[in-house]
C-alpha cells in the first residue's frame, strides 16, 4: 500500500502545467469563446511533444504505453487551464479503445497519428448524448446497435449544438454504418464501450478537480486584492469559511479520483463503482467551487468580461459529460447496496 | 502508487482479525463515561496490551509493536470492523503519547509511555478554560515556579475523561506577566494531587464524559513539564496536529458506521424516503473518501513528509460526515429513533448515543470554525483578521 505518485509523475505534471500556462492562458480560452477555432494545432502539438497525447498509446504504435495513472495528473492540469481541445476523447478514450481492437492493421496507424498529434479522434457512445469536437476530428468512433463503427469525419453528418461552455464544441453526429466502418461487434464491442465510458468519466473527473482548484485560486486571488471597509475581503471570516469549505470538498475528491485511476489501470473489479464515485465527488467539488468563486467575486463575477465564467461554465459542462451525477449515483448505489460485505 | 496490500500486510490483518474475534467482548461494556464502564474499558485496554495490540504503531520498548502507519490503519479497520469498544485512553495513546515521543525526555518517555500503553494511567485533557475556548491563547491558569515544583492555580474545563482519569496534561501560564501564546508551558498533573479538585459535568447524553478541574495551590514537580519552559504553545499545537490530523478519528470507525447504516437501511429502508437511500450511499462514499485520504497522508508521512495545516481539512470532513451518517440512521428509525432501552428496537442500538456524540465532533479538538480559519489562512493564504 503506497498511495502517492512517483517523483517522475509529479515532475511530468509540473511540465504539463508549464506548457499549458504558455499555450493556454485564459486569453487563449477567451479567444475560443469569441469564435477562434477550438482546436489550435500549435497547442495540440505542444501536448503531443510532451507525450501527453500518446500516454495510453502502446509503444509499438509510437506511444508511451502507460496507463490511466500516468494520465490523471496531466488531465487535472488541462481542467485547471480550461483547455478547449478534445484531450479526453482522443487521449483518454479513443487511444485505448483503438489499442483494444483486434484489427491492429486498422488501429495502429491511427494510434501513431494520435501520439504524434496529427489526428483528433473523438468518440460517440453512452452515457454521452453528444460528440465533442467532431468538427476537428479525423475519425469518429461511434457506438451503434452494440457495434463500434470508425467513421472518417468526411463520411459523417455533423450538426453543431451551441452550448453554454463557449470553449467546447458539441455535435450531433449521424452516419450510415456499413461493414466497412464496423470495427468491433458483440462481446468485444461491449467490453470496449464499457471501458470507454469508465475512461471518459475518469478523465472528466480529473479535469473537474483541476477546474475546482482553479476556481478556488481565482477567488482567493480576488479576495486578497479586493478591499471593502478598508481591508481585503479575504480577511473576513464569511469569505474565509466559504473558501475553506470549497477546499475541503476539493481535497477529498482528489484521492477518490486517483484511486479510480488506479482501479482502471489495474482493471480491478470495482473500477466502474470507483470511477462513478470519483465523477460524483469531483463534480460536486467543482460545482461548490464555482458557486463560491462567484459569490466571493460578487457582481464583477457575474459579468461576461471577467474570466471567472470560463471555468464556471466548464465545471457545469463537465458535470454533464460522460454521465451525469445522477447516472453515476445509480451505479454507485447499485454496487454499494448490493455488496453482501 | 500501489493500493494493494503486501502479503505481510495481509498476514498482519489476518492475525489481528483472529485475535479480535477471540477477545472482543460479546456484549459491549457500559459507557466509558460511567464509573463501571470506565473500569470495564480500562480492563479491555489491559487485554489489548497483553495481546500486543494496545498501540500497534508504538516502539516495542514503550509497549507497542513497532508497526508503521499503514499497519496501524489496517489494525484500525479490523478493530472497528470487529465492533471493539472505544478507546478510553485516547487522550493518552493518540495525543500525549505522540507528543512525548517528539518532545519528551528519555526519562519522561520511559516513565509515562509504558504505563499509558497498559492504561495503568488514563489521561485527561486540560486545555480549555472558562474564558479560553476557541481562543486558547487566553489561558489564565498559572504555574508559579517554586524550587523544584510548580504551584498551579486556576481552572480548566471541558476536560474529557477527567471524571475518572488518573492524570491530566495541561497548558498553563508559567510566566505570569506573559500574554497570549508566549509564556505557556505543557505540564503533566496527577489528578490525585492535593489542591486539585475535579467536578464532573453531565453532558448532552446525561453522562460525565468531561469535567471541570480546579487548581488551588496544587504542587507538581517541574520535571513534569514537557519541552522547554514557556514553549508550551508549540507543543500544544503539535498535539493538536495529531488530534486533528491522523490519530483522533481513524477512517475505520466511519467505515464501520457506514456499513452499519447500510445494514439498517436493509432492515428499515424498503419503504423509506428515497432520499435516505441516497444518504446511505453518501455515507459509504464519504467514509471511503476519508479512508483514501488517510492512506495518502500516511504514505506521505512514511516517505518523510509532514502533516501541517491540512489536518484541519480532515477534522471538518470527518466531523460533518459523522453527524450526517447518524442523522440518516435516526431518520431511518423514524419514531423509534428517540426510544431508549428497553423500549428501543434492537436495530436502534447505539444510534441515538452515537448521534449525540457526533454533535460534539464539530466542537471539540478546535471548533470547525477555527479549522476553517486555519485552512483559509494557512492553506489558501488569505490574510489574517
Amino acid at each position: 500500500m503506497h498511495f502517492a505518485f512517483e517523483e517522475e509523475q509529479l515532475r511530468f505534471r509540473d511540465s504539463v502545467r508549464g506548457v499549458l500556462e504558455r499555450v493556454c492562458p485564459p486569453s487563449a480560452v477567451r479567444a475560443v469563446w469569441e469564435d477562434a477555432p477550438a482546436h489550435l494545432a500549435s497547442r495540440w502539438t505542444a501536448l503531443a511533444d510532451l507525450g501527453v497525447l500518446g500516454l495510453l498509446v502502446p509503444e509499438h504504435a509510437g506511444g508511451l504505453g502507460l496507463d490511466e495513472l500516468a494520465l490523471v495528473l496531466p488531465l487535472e492540469e488541462t481542467g485547471w487551464a480550461a483547455l478547449p481541445e478534445a484531450i479526453v476523447e482522443t487521449a483518454a478514450v479513443a487511444a485505448p479503445l483503438l489499442a483494444g481492437l483486434a484489427d491492429r492493421a486498422f488501429a495502429d496507424p491511427w494510434l501513431g497519428a494520435i501520439a504524434a498529434g496529427d489526428a483528433v479522434v473523438t468518440v460517440g457512445c453512452e452515457p454521452n448524448p453528444w460528440v465533442s469536437h467532431a468538427d476537428n476530428a479525423a475519425l469518429v468512433l461511434l457506438a451503434q446497435g452494440g457495434e463500434i463503427h470508425a467513421v472518417p469525419r468526411a463520411d459523417a453528418t455533423i450538426t453543431r449544438l451551441p452550448h453554454l461552455d463557449g470553449a467546447q464544441r458539441f455535435f450531433h453526429v449521424t452516419c450510415t454504418p456499413s461493414a466497412q466502418s464496423r470495427v468491433a461487434t458483440g462481446a468485444e464491442a461491449a467490453t470496449l464501450l464499457a471501458a470507454a465510458a469508465d475512461r471518459g468519466a475518469l478523465a472528466t473527473a480529473a479535469q473537474l478537480v483541476g477546474t475546482a482548484q482553479r476556481l478556488i485560486e481565482e477567488a482567493v486571488r480576488y479576495a486578497k486584492q479586493r478591499e471593502q471597509f478598508g481591508r481585503a475581503i479575504g480577511s473576513f471570516q464569511a469569505i474565509k469559511h466559504m473558501l475553506a469549505n470549497a477546499q475541503v470538498r476539493t481535497e477529498f475528491a482528489r484521492p477518490v479520483v486517483y484511486r479510480a485511476a488506479f482501479a482502471l489501470a489495474r482493471g480491478l473489479p470495482t473500477r466502474s463503482r470507483d470511477v462513478s464515485h470519483a465523477k460524483i465527488v469531483a463534480a460536486e467539488a467543482a460545482a461548490l467551487a464555482a458557486r463560491t468563486a462567484l459569490q466571493v467575486h460578487g457582481a464583477i463575477g457575474y459579468t461576461w468580461e471577467v474570466d471567472l465564467h470560463v471555468w464556471m461554465k466548464r465545471a457545469w459542462a463537465l458535470e454533464a459529460a460522460w454521465g451525469t451525477s445522477s447516472w453515476h449515483r445509480a451505479r454507485v448505489a447499485a454496487a454499494v447496496l448490493d455488496d453482501p460485505d | 502508487m500501489d493500493l494493494t496490500f503486501t502479503p505481510e500486510q495481509d498476514a498482519f490483518r489476518a492475525e489481528a482479525r483472529a485475535w479480535l474475534a477471540a477477545h472482543v467482548p460479546k456484549t459491549p461494556p457500559p459507557s466509558m463515561d460511567t464509573a463501571e464502564g470506565f473500569a470495564a474499558h480500562r480492563a479491555w485496554e489491559k487485554t489489548l496490551h497483553d495481546g500486543g495490540y494496545a498501540m500497534v504503531s508504538w516502539p516495542v520498548e514503550y509497549g507497542g509493536r513497532g508497526a508503521n502507519l499503514i499497519e496501524w490503519l489496517i489494525f484500525e479497520e479490523e478493530y472497528w470492523g470487529a465492533g471493539a469498544p472505544g478507546r478510553v485512553n485516547q487522550n493518552g495513546i493518540f495525543l500525549l503519547g505522540p507528543t512525548l515521543m517528539e518532545f519528551g525526555t528519555p526519562e519522561q518517555k520511559s516513565r509515562y509511555l509504558p504505563r499509558m500503553a497498559r492504561s495503568e494511567d488514563v489521561w485527561a485533557q486540560g486545555w480549555s478554560e472558562p474564558n479560553a475556548g476557541s481562543d486558547m491563547a487566553a489561558i489564565r491558569t498559572t504555574a508559579r515556579a517554586d524550587g523544584d515544583d510548580y504551584v498551579l492555580n486556576g481552572q480548566k474545563t471541558w476536560c474529557s475523561r477527567a471524571a475518572f482519569a488518573d492524570w491530566i496534561f495541561c497548558l498553563v501560564r508559567t510566566d505570569a506577566k506573559s500574554e497570549r501564546h508566549k509564556g505557556l508551558s505543557f505540564v503533566l498533573v496527577p489528578l490525585t494531587t492535593p489542591g486539585v479538585r475535579v467536578r464532573p459535568i453531565p453532558q448532552l447524553d446525561g453522562e460525565t464524559g468531561f469535567a471541570e478541574v480546579f487548581f488551588d495551590d496544587a504542587r507538581v514537580p517541574r520535571a513534569n513539564r514537557v519541552g522547554e519552559e514557556h514553549q508550551g504553545w508549540k507543543i500544544a499545537m503539535a498535539t493538536a496536529g495529531f488530534e486533528r490530523g491522523l490519530m483522533l478519528r481513524s477512517p475505520a470507525r466511519f467505515q464501520a458506521t457506514a456499513r452499519r447504516l447500510r445494514a439498517l437501511w436493509r432492515k428499515r429502508g424498503k419503504d423509506a424516503d428515497p432520499a435516505l437511500r441516497d444518504a446511505v450511499v453518501r455515507a459509504w462514499m464519504d467514509a471511503e473518501a476519508y479512508s483514501l485520504s488517510t492512506y495518502a497522508t500516511a504514505s506521505r508521512l512514511l516517505a518523510g513528509g509532514s502533516i501541517g495545516a491540512e489536518a484541519s481539512l480532515n477534522k471538518i470532513f470527518w466531523s460533518e460526515m459523522d453527524v450526517k451518517m447518524h442523522e440518516t440512521a435516526l431518520a431511518l428509525l423514524g419514531p423509534d429513533a428517540g426510544l431508549l432501552a428497553p423500549a428501543a428496537p434492537p436495530e436502534a442500538a447505539g444510534w441515538l448515543d452515537g448521534f449525540l456524540f457526533s454533535l460534539a465532533g464539530p466542537i471539540y479538538a478546535g471548533t470547525n470554525e477555527i479549522q476553517r480559519n486555519v485552512i483559509a489562512e494557512r492553506v489558501l493564504g488569505l490574510p489574517r483578521d
